[in-house]
């Protein structure tokens, strides 16, 4: 009683005891430390060459590992597809940001708006979809995803878009098929992805992008409907008995998602010259799966975490040379047996017991040492 | 007489999707978990078959039987390894260690025999066979890979019906508790199971690459997603299901191919797989489950 009156009288004592708003608040601070962290070192000179190519597909992954978390972990469906979205984003953004290169001749607004085209395709790709697939369960709605993410590469695949001075050309197939005028240009090429494309990515919109992502994720999983959609996880039918509309909120988990994937996309799009349409296939996908699920299913914070390390894990290993992929493997292994698997676990906890009892004795002594 | 070749070329690309479905829905089946390793299974048996053919100069026979003891040793030292700590925990636990696993063997392969393609000499010697005047081509490759999954599918379907061990296979698969009551062994009923599966991965392997003659660290990839599908197509868990969910998927796909465009195919193989579900959402022959409340 008395330490709730206390708690009422201070605003940060009230905040920090609220386990909901604890992680909130825990979870931007991180990230906008790591933001700060990261720029002042950029600006000292301090970052290698290599991971100042990091940054912003570290921002990419982070939100690409939150918006999977949506629906993996926070709606409880198994998707397999969300390089596929992060592909509609990437090609859209591409092709907008050439498209728009004349009109709008700001690469921060051009950069926005082609990372919002990129998010509005997605989101619909993410109904087409979502629609007829989250009527399945569990694996089948796994290989269902998979399949969806691996038919939007095989059509991003074989895609050629152009830019002339009439406007955008589309065409399957092949770059003949365009009928540009000569001084036409290509943005998409088929198999060897987009090309003449102006790297407009910048870190710190990434950065921006990572706190809009964390913003809408972490406001839908407080709300009423983000506990609507926990419920259907835990158990549909009596969600379902409560008179929770099952298909829409899972439908709205997913949509979601795929926005952010898109914007992601979109962004990682445009940071480079030349993105091929096979970093969109299945083992993107994978990967962050791997992310979100190492992170831990429903933890935001998590998932940005694991996105981090995972990805600048490689590069860091870079010493390891010819080692390095393996290494992430069986890190990979390892990690999985002993924070999942009952008997490791068992075994570690005797052992940190056993450290810790160790350490108060030794603590204890000390403090007995310096009273003597 | 274009879309007879094109049914030929099918059933024998089927048929290997066949066989390495087999090893997918075997594991599902009994051990509930998507193994992502299996296709990477069968990249090892290839490259096993291959270096007893061209290092030791061994014959293709004996390059086989090597291929399927390494891959059935592999199989169960993954099993023993990697999965069966986490039984009876998440099953996307237990999928993301798959897929650790599945990292591991093609980055060790890559380590052990290069990143550069091989180029696999085939294991058949049998001629090419021409009908209605040179018409229609039937490899030696296609017969023997025909024939080969028949006798497989046969043999696995007397032995899962007929044997003990194959019966409590099917215990397992239906009710593990139950199962353990009646004094089956469960651990090494699903050794077992990785076993069989890991071996038929290695006759898959050795078909495979004499079809398509590309060795590379990840060509097990892309076929084992494809069987996967598959299996899911067939309805993942049921033997039957597989067999027919690889050749349907198999002649599909010749058939996309051959008659639409080559370029597409794969989006026409998916989706038709997505269109399956939809209709059928447990595959072809799978067993539809009652939900109690």
């Amino acid at each position: 009683m008395k330490k709730n009156i206390h708690s009422m009288n201070n605003p940060i004592r009230s905040l920090w005891n609220n386990k909901t708003r604890r992680t909130t608040f825990s979870t931007y601070a991180v990230v906008i430390v790591a933001f700060v962290i990261m720029q002042l070192l950029d600006s000292a000179g301090m970052l290698s060459y290599a991971m100042r190519g990091q940054l912003i597909p570290i921002c990419v992954y982070i939100v690409l590992a939150i918006s999977l978390n949506l629906v993996v972990g926070i709606s409880g469906e198994l998707s397999l597809g969300h390089a596929g979205f992060m592909g509609v984003g990437a090609f859209v953004g591409a092709v907008t940001s050439t498209a728009l290169q004349g009109l709008i001749p700001d690469a921060t607004l051009r950069l926005v708006f082609s990372m919002v085209l990129g998010g509005i395709f997605a989101a619909i790709m993410g109904l087409i979809i979502g629609i007829p697939v989250l009527r399945l369960r569990g694996d089948y709605l796994a290989i269902v995803t998979l399949a969806f993410g691996e038919i939007i590469r095989n059509i991003a695949n074989n895609l050629y878009v152009g830019m002339d001075e009439k406007g955008l050309h589309f065409a399957f197939l092949s770059e003949e098929g365009l009928h540009m005028s000569d001084a036409g240009k290509l943005v998409m090429a088929g198999p060897r992805g987009t090309v003449n494309i102006t790297p407009i990515a910048t870190f710190l919109t990434g950065f921006i992008l990572i706190l809009i992502t964390l913003f809408i994720v972490l406001n839908l999983v407080n709300s009423k409907e983000g506990r609507a959609i926990k419920a259907i996880r835990d158990n549909r039918i009596a969600a379902e008995s409560v008179g929770i509309n099952v298909m829409s909120f899972k439908l709205k988990a997913f949509v979601i998602s795929a926005i952010l994937a898109g914007m992601a996309g979109a962004l990682y799009g445009l940071s480079m010259s030349n993105v091929t349409s096979v970093k969109f296939s299945f083992t993107t996908s994978i990967d962050i799966l791997v992310f979100v699920v190492l992170g831990g299913m429903g933890n935001i914070l998590g998932s940005v975490i694991a996105a981090t390390i995972l990805t600048l894990l490689p590069e860091l290993m870079r010493p390891l040379a010819d080692y390095r992929m393996i290494m992430y493997a069986i890190v990979l292994i390892v990690v999985m047996l002993f924070t999942w698997s009952p008997k490791l676990k068992g075994a570690i906890e005797v052992v940190t017991g056993n450290l810790k009892e160790w350490l108060g004795k030794l603590t204890n002594k000390k403090e007995v040492g310096t009273n003597g | 007489m274009a879309v007879l070749q094109y049914l030929i070329n099918g059933l024998s690309i089927g048929s290997i999707y066949a066989i390495i479905a087999l090893g997918y829905t075997m594991v599902y089946g009994i051990a509930k978990m998507l193994n992502f390793a299996h296709g990477d299974v069968i990249m090892v048996g290839a490259y096993i078959s291959y270096c007893v053919m061209i290092y030791l100069k061994m014959p293709p026979v004996v390059a086989i039987l090597a291929a399927i003891v390494v891959c059935t040793v592999l199989g169960v030292l993954i099993e023993a390894l990697a999965y069966r700590p986490l039984r009876g925990t998440s099953s996307l636990a237990v999928l993301i260690t798959a897929i650790g696993v599945s990292y591991f063997l093609q980055n060790a392969a890559q380590l052990i025999w290069g990143v550069a393609q091989k180029t696999y000499s085939s294991v058949v010697t049998m001629e090419s066979v021409h009908l209605f005047d040179g018409k229609i081509l039937i490899t030696g490759e296609v017969i023997v890979t025909i024939i080969t999954s028949a006798v497989v599918m046969v043999c696995l379907t007397l032995f899962t019906s007929k044997t003990r061990t194959g019966k409590a296979m099917r215990a397992v698969s239906e009710d593990r508790d139950a199962a353990q009551l009646m004094g089956i062994n469960v651990n090494r009923t699903i050794a077992v199971t990785f076993a069989i599966g890991s071996a038929l991965a290695a006759i898959a392997g050795v078909l495979l690459c004499s079809a398509s003659p590309a060795l590379k660290p990840t060509t097990g990839s892309m076929p084992g997603i494809r069987a996967f599908t598959a299996a899911v197509f067939g309805g993942i868990g049921s033997v039957p299901g597989a067999m027919l969910g690889g050749i349907l998927l198999g002649v599909i796909e010749e058939l996309c191919k051959g008659l639409i465009s080559t370029q597409f195919s794969d989006a026409i193989v998916f989706g038709v797989l997505i269109i399956v579900l939809l209709v059928k959402p447990t595959g072809l022959l799978g067993k539809q489950i009652q939900e109690k409340v």
